[in-house]
């Protein structure tokens, strides 16, 4: 494993202003010391490049700078986990865990994510071109997440809030005890978990759809009119023991 | 955790390759699972014939050959490598040969019975196991690997994965059972023995038992669903099969790839890497409570 010195002096790498980082050469340690370390010494050299990833876990995990990364490749689990700022391409598929616990920037997914894509995330925006697998946005509070394909099961499980927009199905037991995430699903919903149940598409939640849809670069392949809202029916997480039997 | 690694060949043009593709694979599932790791290679049957892998801590398999051959009435070669052995024979004499090694060599414990199937594993770090066992330099038309870190039973050769309960039959596990006990006790009473306390060997018999009771590989496979409680990826193989099933909730990763030459397993797609056409391969998971199975 190189020391972040090492690496910036074996790797200026810099093609057409992007500074490649082979990774399978220089190591997983080295590209992240290297992308943390732009914060305490920032340059013009915001644009990045990371290549032969072959599915290695945590790429670019707890990047904190505005930076614009590009990962070729198919990445393991965790891939641009943590983000703060940074916009970070995945040109590949992305395995489990893509983007958790995202504070800001965006992440893009050209392929399909694994598991738990955006979990836990508190802010910025995930999109996934291809389809999510299970508990896409599990636990998500205020990360925006557009999925141009379906989602698999137990999607947006406890989503405490933010969005979660598919353009395609949603798998079983979509938004189990939901707290206040707004999910937007364009196909259909196998079934609904418990406390979950369809809303009204009102004016202002066409409106925060059309703004998702094309943040989430799929404006022109949907239109809001499409979607149905899915909401929580607030029966569960405040407690009433009426429902004590249903729990 | 763990690791499963699976490959199933179309193309025989790839057969002189699987151990090499295998134990690459193995290996690069190391950290999910560095307490002990095994492999089942199945190769082409030569007709009439069967063959017993057997394992011994001491590696201790001398005057084997001669005393079974002696006490069958036929040909027998017993194959050393390092602690398991390979014994070929007439594939009538298995059963007569297994009451043998249970009478005579206790000490050797068998790991598989089968016309293609061989198995072999150990406690120790995947690329040891594989390097110790020459797997590498292993051909055959499909094999399934696991690497354990072990959660329900001790760590000892016996408890590795695979397990196989049935000729030619094997089965590796990712996750953990809730109702092995109980299911252990209903097979006991139809008759099984059991060589552990693990989970795996459990869901194993499972399978033996319903195919001895005429299932298909798939049918069985569909059974564990309803049959088995807990959290279970299984790859399973038979002497001309391959086949995966999740538990309804999914969360042991597993991922496939699948082209004209192969179909291919991974618990992670950087398992895969190492393939031949994995850049255009269609790549997928697959979906919980869900059989899929190949077979020749």
């Amino acid at each position: 494993m190189l020391h972040t010195a090492e690496l910036t002096a074996r790797a200026p790498a810099t093609e057409g202003g992007v500074r490649v980082i082979d990774l399978s050469a220089q190591g997983l340690r080295a590209l992240n010391q290297a992308l943390h370390d732009f914060k305490a010494r920032p340059s013009n050299e915001t644009l990045w490049e990371v290549v032969n990833t072959k599915g290695a876990h945590a790429i670019a995990v707890g990047v904190d700078a505005p930076l614009d990364i590009t990962v070729r490749g198919t990445t393991g689990y965790y891939c641009a986990g943590m983000n703060k700022q940074a916009t970070i391409r995945i040109d590949g598929s992305a395995g489990p865990g893509v983007a958790e616990n995202m504070m800001s920037g965006t992440v893009i997914v050209e392929g399909d994510a694994s598991q738990y894509a955006g979990a836990t995330g508190r802010g910025g925006l995930l999109v996934i071109k291809g389809n999510a697998s299970s508990r896409c946005g599990i636990s998500m509070k205020g990360i925006d997440i557009v999925v141009h394909g379906s989602i698999g099961h137990m999607s947006a499980f406890m989503a405490q809030s933010g969005n979660l927009v598919v353009l395609g199905d949603a798998g079983d037991a979509l938004g189990d005890s939901l707290y206040e995430a707004r999910l937007f699903v364009r196909g259909s919903v196998k079934s609904l978990g418990a406390d979950c149940i369809e809303k009204e598409m009102r004016p202002e939640h066409f409106e925060a759809l059309e703004d998702l849809l094309r943040r989430g670069l799929a404006e022109g392949k949907a239109d809001p009119s499409q979607f149905r809202r899915y909401g929580s029916a607030r029966r569960l997480y405040t407690f009433h023991v009426d429902n004590a039997s249903s729990y | 955790m763990c690791g499963i690694v699976g490959l199933f060949l179309k193309d025989p043009g790839l057969e002189p390759r699987l151990g090499e593709m295998l134990a690459d694979m193995l290996v690069t599932m190391t950290d999910r699972g560095p307490d002990s790791a095994g492999i089942a290679v199945y190769s082409r049957p030569q007709e009439g014939w069967a063959k017993i892998t057997v394992q011994s801590a001491g590696g201790d398999f001398g005057g084997l050959e001669a005393a079974l051959g002696t006490a069958l009435g036929g040909t027998v070669t017993v194959t050393p490598k390092d602690t398991h052995a390979v014994i070929e024979l007439d594939r009538d004499q298995v059963a007569a040969a297994r009451e043998w090694l249970r009478a005579e060599r206790p000490d050797l414990k068998v790991m598989s019975a089968g016309e293609g199937i061989e198995i072999y594993k150990e406690v120790g770090l995947p690329k040891d196991v594989a390097a110790r066992f020459g797997i590498a330099e292993m051909a055959g038309t499909h094999g399934i690997g696991h690497t354990r870190m072990a959660t329900e039973s001790a760590v000892t050769t016996m408890g590795a994965h695979p397990f196989s309960t049935g000729p030619d039959q094997c089965l590796v596990h990712n996750g953990s059972l809730s109702n092995h006990n109980a299911v252990r006790r209903t097979l006991k009473r139809a008759g099984k023995t059991f060589e552990t306390e693990n989970d795996t060997e459990v869901a194993a018999a499972f399978l033996s038992h319903k195919m001895e009771e005429g299932a298909g590989l798939g049918e069985a496979m569909e059974a564990t669903l309803t049959d088995l409680d807990g959290f279970f990826t299984f790859v399973v193989g038979t002497r001309n099969g391959f086949g995966v099933v999740r538990d309804p909730i999914a969360c042991k990763p597993a991922v496939m790839a699948e082209t004209d030459q192969y179909v291919a397993f991974g618990s992670e797609y950087r398992a895969m890497v190492g393939l031949p056409g994995i850049e255009t391969a269609r790549v997928w998971e697959p979906e919980p409570a869900t059989v899929y199975f190949w077979e020749r």
